[in-house]
């Protein structure tokens, strides 16, 4: 008889490992993709092919030549952080940029840290932040969709997206109705399909809702930091427009304008980056929330999503500190003190 | 439907043998019988080599305040007194018995008559137990006569009967409930005399619905003890969760069940008591769920204590050609066997063996954060902190992070989807913190 395989309990295990978690983000980012393609054409294809190439390329060349490790491109979360990348800038984006924005995701937010898993920030985030910051001409030109799988880099119109007619509209003094009335201002119905101008893969509403749904569906990530983040934004959305409907945008267009969707169920969710337990997570998302509609109304940029995420991601650690998980028998205990106390 | 609320997982059940009618295998040639078999000090032993013993004859006595008796489980001849490798993988002092014949003391009633008047009081139940060597058969095998000792100054207000069964693959219990019902009925009045209660709850979970139905059925005249059918959920079984889904009440952190007013015992204790009490047998014999996936007559066996595993595998089929491992007890608490000469013994719930391809832990990733440790584990702990810590040697602050209250379900790492050693290092670490505690006492 062969030798007895001789390993400490649990004998058996799940069946979601790293890799179908990654993946499964992967596929959840499919129908986002494919709108992007529609809208964008070739252009689009372009920015996330060489987005998810560079991504792949640098983390090899780091694990094989700086930390001279493991190789573990094949795990997924390269490939997630390519195509967030991608999804957080215009389809017209110069390639070699999008090379830069690479380097910094992972050389930078992600592999100096010690890679998978001990990053603070989200990497794909920081990357866009990065570029944003230091190319911000070619990051807030944004293409106009040109439906049909045509649209191509040369021809393609630029023109500005909601929130950043909003903030220019605004800042010339004029009103909120005044600025929607105007030509070129997308819709609900334009918010929802896709069909306006943006990072490739946030104009979709629906496109990111399904997405969300899949990875809800597979347990991939949880409600916590979807709805908190979203309630809390939608509610203090509610309370300013209540308060002037004519210098606050209307809160259903704010949620499904920019990059809310994306931020809140792809980068928000990054288990990485945001806190471990529930309540953690609730803090998290009502944290963000707060702040990217502060920043989007009183910050100098139209968009607030990022820092937003970013913000909370510094914050995780201390949240995680703050709010332990209930403990089996805690009630219990603290009942228990009362009652002696009491009768004390 | 009840069940606990914190945490929980669902792994595959797995109950092949579910259908599979208890079976009485025939008494091996020779039985290893260990002398520490329940928790607490080993017993001390009254027999010497050489000499003739018969079945349910006593061979060791538990003298410390947590211990118990051992009888023989066969009628034969003391061949050796000696350390032999047990299914924890340790050497420990057995006594080996070469069997003739089967040959019981007369004072063991054998019939099968269901004998259901108790006239035993208060007293002599739990002395019969004590003496009968019963222990808890869901495999802590703590002494049920120190479980039914309240301690002065506490009152037990509910029994509950533990007929969760919540690892997969193990039909023991499951068996039992059905072939042994009115048995069980009994041992549990005869617990309620013992414990003085007047209510009594069965917690099954609803994956046995057949069992549900037949306790209930027999239950109905009885209006003290009421069968609660629970969602399927691991770790139910466990004592802190099984108090939780039937009474919603918790154990605090580090206390005993009789904190909340509650005695559990499970099923197939039920039955030894049962035995015991009413036909004066000792614990020498129980049912083990011998199974596997290509195991090729996989069932629910009845053994003597100190029966072999190899022999009872080759009842079941013989080991397939592709086994990777062999565990003793459940697949996510159950210990992975160093030997098939390990004998069965009083705690040996089932055996189950996982093929080659099975038996190895999946590909280890860095931790990705996700929390499902944390969501997962039904005491409400971090496994991933109390995992840094112990790596680190932070033993202080592993025991404010309340190690010690880990029951080592293996939940967390079931679920860790970076195939992670979680369990491997909390129990180093509780180890640790266990050692530095038990030093501070004496000091």
């Amino acid at each position: 008889m062969s030798l007895l395989t001789v390993s400490g309990s649990p004998h058996v295990h799940a069946r979601q490992d790293v890799k179908s978690i990654m993946y499964g983000v992967v596929i959840a980012m499919i129908p986002a993709i494919l709108v992007s393609l529609y809208y964008f054409g070739l252009d689009s294809a372009r920015v996330i092919f060489i987005s998810i190439a560079a991504c792949l390329l640098f983390e090899y060349l780091i694990q094989k030549y700086l930390l001279k490790g493991p190789i573990t491109i094949t795990d997924g979360s390269a490939l997630i952080t390519g195509v967030l990348l991608a999804f957080n800038v215009p389809s017209n984006l110069p390639t070699s940029i999008i090379i830069i924005g690479a380097l910094v995701s992972i050389g930078i937010a992600k592999m100096s840290f010690g890679g998978l898993g001990k990053n603070p920030f989200n990497p794909a985030l920081v990357g866009r932040v990065f570029l944003l910051i230091s190319f911000p001409v070619q990051m807030t030109t944004w293409p106009l969709p040109v439906p049909g799988f045509t649209g191509i880099m040369a021809d393609a119109i630029s023109g500005p997206t909601t929130l950043g007619m909003l903030k220019e509209g605004l800042m010339a003094g004029k009103t909120v109705s005044e600025i929607i009335a105007s030509s070129g201002f997308p819709g609900y119905m334009n918010d929802f399909t896709g069909a306006q101008g943006g990072s490739l893969g946030e104009v979709s509403a629906a496109a990111l809702i399904l997405g969300a749904l899949f990875m809800f569906a597979r347990k991939i990530i949880t409600w916590h930091i979807p709805v908190s983040y979203l309630g809390s934004a939608f509610a203090f959305s509610v309370i300013l427009w209540w308060l002037n409907p004519e210098m606050y945008l209307d809160p259903v267009i704010s949620m499904l304008a920019g990059g809310m969707l994306l931020g809140v169920f792809f980068m928000a969710t990054d288990m990485v980056t945001s806190p471990l337990t529930a309540k953690g997570q609730l803090v998290f998302g009502i944290g963000a929330g707060i702040l990217t509609i502060t920043i989007r109304n009183w910050g100098a940029y139209p968009e607030g999503v990022s820092f937003a995420i970013l913000i909370m991601n510094a914050a995780t650690p201390l949240i995680n500190n703050a709010f332990k998980q209930k403990r089996f028998g805690s009630a219990t205990l603290k009942k228990e003190i009362k009652a002696i106390k009491q009768t004390a | 439907m009840k069940t606990f609320k914190l945490g929980g997982v669902h792994p595959e059940e797995k109950k092949i043998t579910a259908n599979k009618s208890i079976e009485y295998l025939p008494i091996p040639a020779r039985v290893h019988i260990p002398l520490a078999q329940s928790l607490g000090a080993p017993s001390k032993l009254i027999v010497e080599k050489g000499e003739m013993v018969r079945t349910g004859q006593l061979i060791a006595r538990g003298e410390a305040f947590i211990s118990s008796n051992v009888h023989s489980s066969v009628s034969g001849k003391v061949v050796k007194i000696e350390d032999i490798t047990d299914a924890s993988g340790y050497r420990r002092p057995a006594v080996t018995i070469d069997v003739e014949g089967d040959e019981w003391l007369e004072t063991i009633d054998r019939t099968i008559y269901i004998k259901s008047d108790i006239q035993l009081s208060r007293e002599q139940i739990i002395d019969r137990i004590k003496e009968l060597g019963v222990v808890g058969l869901g495999g802590a095998t703590f002494p049920t006569h120190v479980k039914l000792a309240i301690p002065t100054g506490k009152k037990a207000e509910i029994l509950i009967i533990n007929g969760v069964e919540c690892e997969p693959y193990l039909t023991a219990d499951h068996r039992v409930m059905l072939e042994r019902a009115k048995e069980i009925i009994i041992g549990i009045r005869i617990l309620m005399i013992a414990l003085t209660v007047d209510k009594a709850f069965i917690g099954i979970e609803n994956n046995k619905p057949d069992a549900i139905e037949l306790l209930t059925k027999l239950s109905k005249k009885d209006s003290t003890i009421k069968v609660v059918p629970l969602e399927v959920k691991y770790p139910q079984g466990g004592e802190k969760q099984l108090i939780k889904a039937i009474t919603g009440k918790e154990v605090p952190s580090g206390k005993l069940p009789i904190e909340t007013g509650c005695i559990v015992n499970n099923v197939g204790t039920a039955l030894a008591i049962y035995e015991a009490v009413q036909k004066n047998k000792p614990l020498i014999e129980r049912v083990v769920t011998v199974t596997g996936d290509s195991l090729s007559n996989p069932g629910n066996f009845m053994v003597r204590i100190g029966t072999p595993v190899n022999y009872l595998v080759e009842k079941a089929g013989g080991l397939p050609s592709d086994t990777g491992k062999v565990i003793n007890g459940g697949p996510m608490m159950g210990k992975a066997l160093t030997s098939l000469d390990a004998p069965v013994v009083k705690g040996t719930s089932g055996i189950i063996i996982f093929a080659q391809q099975n038996s190895h832990r999946v590909a280890m990733h860095n931790c990705i954060r996700c929390s499902r440790c944390i969501t997962v584990c039904p005491i409400g702990l971090e496994p991933v902190s109390l995992v840094q810590y112990s790596y680190n040697e932070l033993y202080d602050k592993a025991e404010k992070a309340y190690i010690m209250d880990c029951m080592e379900c293996g939940s967390c790492q079931y679920t860790c989807p970076s195939g992670r050693p979680l369990l491997d290092f909390i129990r180093l670490g509780k180890n640790k913190v266990g050692t530095i505690i038990r030093n501070r006492i004496k000091n």
